[in-house]
């Protein structure tokens, strides 16, 4: 039995002209809560598509549990579970019966009322799929996706544009799934998503895979944990090689960014950068205005890999 | 897996590893599920939305109630006369007021020889420039001038049937008043027994018109609207069978088929006394035909768009020639005889006529077999051409 899912050198071009995915190879094994991490248009959603079997590869090949969609798509329906970027259910629908509705296709499905509960639903069981609030239309749609008793869970965006609350819930729903055994792709643009729920991640841009591992490798190869970020004013001029030459020899500094007006060092040590830092500040006979200092999450990861924010707006 | 495994390379489901069994067991779903709950849906959620109720099931009556009443015979024939004001113009009144009395008379003495029963005047006298402009407007039917010398001018409008007929009504009137005597005796028999009346003609048709309206919207409309909120491409994504989805849909407007022709047949026969000749088993299965029909041409409207606005478009572009051409509130036959051929192919058309035939004439399904296979050709190529080009997502 093969790899929940397996794919090899994806590519898709839009019209013969946009590459939406270039060349992207993943493999995920079971048990497995896999991210794919990017900002938006970098390529996650065709890319899940394509291994949800909605959308044909340009080329490459995908392999769920060692099957190909080709041959075996009506079984491997019944073996994955999926929630789209953007799906409005029936509105005029109430919440058991769109459940009942989905599970109607499967051959095995679980029962409605235990999905219910899983799911927070039940006192919202006979109101309108149009009456819901933007939290209970996601867990609803995560429902459909869960009745089937699927081993794969695909989740689009899952959490886009929910409130926090709304979030930790959804989080809850999938871990809760991963603890039965099942195996998870999502993709998220949000860090803190990908670093509390993902065993794995891989870093999409520009429909390539520009970075994989688990969270806590991906920020190890930053080289430091921690990040201090100031500011300092007085005769500093614009950032050039020379104050970042001067940055980057302070103690365990691992890396120098300039955010703006921001400075921004990544370093493994800071009890011993600090100090030198402010002497040096010192020194120059600048004024530091800022100062903080903070662990580095994917946002650094990215930014150091890219040139440029997870989200940009 | 219960279902298929027909290929020998299928996987079995046994052989994965699945996440713990849930604590309930799971449930076996037979291969119809899907589609009966599809099906149960859509007809929930066509219950829900009172637009639907009403276009659907209210407003054909409406139509019919208000065009069967205008359309009420007798009002339909009074003439309705401008006589222009002038020396001889109170003359020219009584003169027509003298005929209407003595036709009612004659028509009471014997209606069997009631031979101007017709002739029912309304008659107004105006100054020349009002009078004229009326006329022109459509107010009146024709404009009677009495000329110094005795004798009368009419004004009318060759191409209004009704001006037509009043002139010669009016002319007549005015002849017999002045003495003239008819050189034979006619007799006429007067025919406004349900049959033959516009309301039998328009009620058929309406049903025709409905069940295009709604197949085409309910299944067109439907669809796009699916599409545009990733419903489809949700669906797609799971097990269920793409035929039982379509079949679904137009079987939903099979349920409400049903009793849309019950309202609209069940209006005719209470509200205007109408009678169904044929046999009303004949006028569901044509009726199922023709929905089933217009299902397909429908889903074909809708196969490939994206948008609500420009399926809304596609629509009523298709439907467009059918509401001219097809006989729904008039007959083809206006229409001069070299289209008659390219009328009759339109499944409008033939949806309408044959319910015509069945309705009014009593005619029976396999006298209608040509037209039921106009409609199954519609509805076939329709849902052929319409699943090769179909976009689920």
């Amino acid at each position: 039995m093969g790899s929940p899912i397996q794919c090899t050198d994806l590519r898709k071009t839009y019209d013969g002209k946009v590459e939406a995915v270039r060349g992207l190879s993943l493999q995920i094994e079971a048990g497995q809560c896999f991210g794919l991490l990017g900002p938006n248009g970098a390529g996650k959603t065709t890319t899940i598509e394509i291994l949800e079997g909605l959308l044909a590869p340009t080329s490459g090949e995908v392999r769920i549990f060692g099957f190909t969609w080709k041959e075996n798509e009506r079984q491997l329906r019944e073996w994955i579970g999926i929630s789209l970027q953007e799906t409005r259910l029936s509105e005029k629908l109430n919440v058991r019966e769109t459940i009942e509705l989905f599970a109607s296709f499967y051959a095995q499905p679980r029962q409605t009322t235990e999905v219910l509960e899983e799911l927070e639903l039940t006192e919202k069981s006979d109101a309108w799929v149009g009456k819901l609030s933007g939290g209970q239309k996601q867990r609803l749609a995560v429902a459909t996706a869960l009745v089937g008793n699927p081993r794969i869970l695909f989740l689009d965006e899952p959490t886009t544009g929910l409130d926090p609350q709304s979030r930790r819930q959804l989080w809850d729903i999938v871990r809760a799934f991963q603890k039965k055994g099942g195996t998870v792709l999502l993709t998220t643009h949000y860090m803190d998503e990908a670093e509390r729920l993902c065993d794995r991640l891989a870093i999409v841009d520009h429909g390539q895979i520009i970075a994989e591992g688990t969270p806590a490798d991906l920020i190890d190869r930053l080289g430091g944990h921690h990040v201090v970020e100031f500011q300092v004013s007085g005769e500093v001029g614009k950032p050039n090689g020379q104050t970042s030459d001067l940055w980057s020899a302070l103690p365990t500094v691992e890396s120098v960014r300039h955010d703006e007006e921001m400075v921004c060092l990544n370093v493994r040590e800071p009890h011993l950068t600090i100090p030198a830092l402010l002497a040096a500040i010192n020194q120059k006979g600048w004024r530091l205005d800022h100062l903080s200092t903070r662990q580095a999450s994917l946002e650094d990861v990215f930014v150091r890999l890219t040139g440029r924010h997870l989200r940009e707006d | 897996m219960a279902t298929e495994t027909t290929t020998p390379q299928t996987p079995d489901a046994s052989r994965l590893e699945r996440p713990a069994p849930s604590s309930a067991p799971t449930r076996r779903n037979g291969r119809w599920s899907g589609y009966r709950h599809l099906l149960w849906a859509r007809v929930i959620e066509l219950k829900r939305e009172p637009e639907v109720v009403f276009w659907v099931f209210i407003f054909p009556l409406l139509l019919a109630g208000g065009l069967g009443i205008a359309f009420r015979n007798k009002p339909a024939d009074v003439a309705s006369v401008v006589v222009i004001d002038g020396p001889g113009a109170r003359k020219t009144l009584s003169m027509l007021e003298n005929s209407r009395q003595s036709a009612q008379q004659s028509a009471e003495q014997s209606s069997k020889h009631d031979n101007s029963a017709h002739s029912i005047v309304r008659a107004t006298i105006l100054d020349r420039d009002a009078a004229l402009k009326s006329f022109h407007f459509g107010k009146f039917d024709l404009a009677v001038e009495s000329n110094p010398d005795g004798s009368f001018t009419y004004y009318y409008d060759p191409a209004r049937p009704e001006s037509v007929l009043s002139r010669a009504e009016i002319d007549a009137a005015l002849q017999s008043a002045a003495g003239r005597k008819d050189s034979i005796a006619t007799s006429s028999h007067s025919s406004s027994e349900p049959g033959s009346r516009y309301i039998d003609f328009l009620i058929p048709g309406l049903l025709g018109m409905n069940l295009m309206n709604s197949g085409m919207w309910g299944v067109g409309f439907a669809l796009v609207e699916m599409r545009q909120r990733k419903l489809l491409k949700r669906f797609v994504a799971t097990p269920m069978r793409r035929s039982d989805f379509l079949l679904a849909l137009s079987s939903s407007r099979l349920v409400l088929m049903v009793i849309e022709v019950g309202l609209l047949l069940g209006f005719g026969v209470i509200a205007f006394h109408m009678r169904v000749e044929g046999s009303v088993l004949s006028v569901l299965v044509l009726a199922s035909v023709g929905a089933v029909a217009f299902g397909g041409v429908g889903l074909l409207t809708a196969c490939r768009a994206q948008k609500i606005e420009s399926v809304s478009g596609l629509i009523n572009l298709v439907m467009m020639p059918m509401w001219i051409f097809s006989g729904v509130f008039f007959s083809y036959q206006k229409f001069p005889a070299a289209a008659h051929p390219f009328i009759k192919a339109l499944p409008l058309t033939a949806l309408n006529d044959a319910l015509r035939a069945i309705i009014i004439e009593g005619a029976t399904l396999s006298s209608q077999s040509g037209r039921l296979l106009v409609l199954a050709i519609w509805g076939g190529l329709s849902f052929i051409l319409a699943l090769r080009w179909f976009r689920w997502t």
